[in-house]
């Protein structure tokens, strides 16, 4: 009866940071959003990332990191679905980050990177404004 | 390659993709779904369900551990509830299966229910046969045991499991005449926890007192596990394994079973299309519309009104 697809997104942690009340937050305020959101835990190799989100078909793919090793994993995210052949999968990042890597992984792939304070409406908000639903 | 191809050959992207057109009800999957037919019923379909919290995911974890140890291949469908507020869903299962997401033998898809209009039994189905169609020797059906789509889809498996934990005391004469019924095996996990002895004794008497019914059938074994500590894993797989043969060993039993499968897969599928063809018609028409007003203004009965607009409709079929 109703064929608007709908949006799905993983959210994942990876690395060896444990902080995952933010993933957390984000994940409830997506389902309020109306989407699927794939919840993969923590401690994640980019590759289990990259895994999950081929085997499940989100549209996203929304990174939290807290400890620092951000410069290695999320790029290294972005590399691994370009080899996959899946770089239409959107990625977007959250946590602390030193002002002056953010460009840098903008550059590197991450579409967009949020940090401490961001309202959750405007987390969504660009979500709905940046990630469509695979269309074919 | 075609789609269909390309899932039988165990295209990853291609049968992730292709469950997400199933889920979204895109009319090209239906196609593909013919063509990937003959492919299917080669697999082996386990249903396990319970309350939330019973360990459903970790057990599935630690099957996944021992299948692929034998050199068996697994398809896994976690199924969780949307949220009948935003339509959204938190997909949680794949936390404790994580550690699989790497071997190439293992797909893990996690689906959301998607509400009353969502088809969900008629999606699993689907998935569990482009599972079945990649090649995978074993499907597992994870969903939480609580309304009648989950029970509807654990009974389209072989082998159905309940998963249960000790402190339930008096519910399970409760939940008696759903959920309980349908289970081929029943796990207590968590059996380390206090009162298992318990909740494995008011299974035995519930088992016991059906005893009619499990006359010269299968009679569903009563295991305790602690799944997270790997422990009753394999007495589980063993049990799976003799209701699986149990299942096969008399072609008669076979058959009519496949037939009783094939019958009810069948009756559903065009239940889901009338309701969703016609329904739709009658809905957005506006004599419904004309009928509802009626209806609230107490000058029409709604057993009258429906009577009409049924027969009215089976008069003019659909469009």
């Amino acid at each position: 009866m109703d064929q608007k697809r709908k949006i799905r997104v993983l959210v994942a942690k990876p690395g060896l940071d444990g902080h995952d009340r933010g993933a957390r937050i984000i994940a409830r305020t997506y389902r309020d959003a109306g989407f699927e959101v794939v919840y993969s835990g923590l401690h994640q190799t980019p590759e289990e990332v990259v895994q999950a989100a081929i085997q499940e078909d989100v549209d996203m793919i929304g990174l939290s990191s807290l400890a620092g090793a951000h410069m290695y994993l999320f790029p290294r995210v972005v590399e691994l679905l370009k080899e996959k052949g899946a770089d239409d999968i959107v990625v977007c990042g959250g946590g602390i980050f030193p002002e002056e890597d953010i460009p840098k992984l903008k550059e590197a792939g991450i579409k967009e990177i949020f940090t401490p304070g961001t309202p959750l409406r405007e987390v969504v908000k660009w979500v709905e404004e940046n990630v469509k639903p695979r269309s074919s | 390659m075609g789609i269909a191809e390309r899932v039988t050959s165990g295209d990853i992207r291609a049968v992730a993709r292709l469950i997400r057109d199933i889920d979204d009800k895109v009319p090209g999957a239906r196609e593909v779904l013919k063509d990937l037919y003959p492919s299917t019923g080669r697999a082996y379909v386990v249903g396990i369900t319970g309350a939330p919290g019973v360990g459903k995911s970790t057990l599935v974890d630690q099957m996944l551990t021992h299948l692929r140890k034998a050199g068996k291949t697994v398809g896994v469908l976690a199924v969780d509830p949307t949220s009948p507020f935003s339509g959204g869903a938190i997909l949680g299962d794949r936390v404790r299966m994580q550690r699989h997401s790497m071997d190439e033998g293992v797909f893990i898809r996690s689906m959301a229910t998607r509400g009353y209009f969502g088809g969900l039994t008629q999606s699993t189905r689907s998935a569990i046969d482009v599972l079945d169609a990649m090649g995978k020797d074993y499907v597992i059906v994870e969903t939480v045991g609580v309304g009648q789509d989950e029970i509807d889809i654990v009974q389209s498996a072989h082998t159905t499991l309940i998963v249960l934990v000790p402190g339930m005391g008096d519910d399970i004469q409760a939940l008696k005449a759903g959920i309980l019924e349908v289970g081929d095996i029943f796990v207590v996990n968590k059996a380390d926890r206090e009162g298992a002895d318990r909740t494995v004794n008011d299974l035995r008497l519930m088992v016991e007192m059906d005893e009619k019914r499990y006359k010269n059938a299968w009679k569903p074994p009563i295991l305790t596990a602690q799944a997270v500590f790997d422990k009753g894993v394999q007495e589980i797989l063993d049990e799976i394994e003799k209701h699986r043969t149990y299942l096969t060993s008399s072609p008669e039993r076979g058959s009519t079973l496949q037939y009783e499968k094939v019958k009810h897969d069948l009756t559903e599928m065009i239940r889901d299309q009338i309701i969703n063809k016609v329904l739709a018609d009658i809905v957005n028409s506006g004599e419904f519309e004309e009928a509802l007003q009626s209806i609230m203004k107490r000058e029409l009965d709604p057993y009258t009104a429906c009577d009409t607009i049924v027969l009215q409709k089976l008069k003019s079929g659909t469009k």
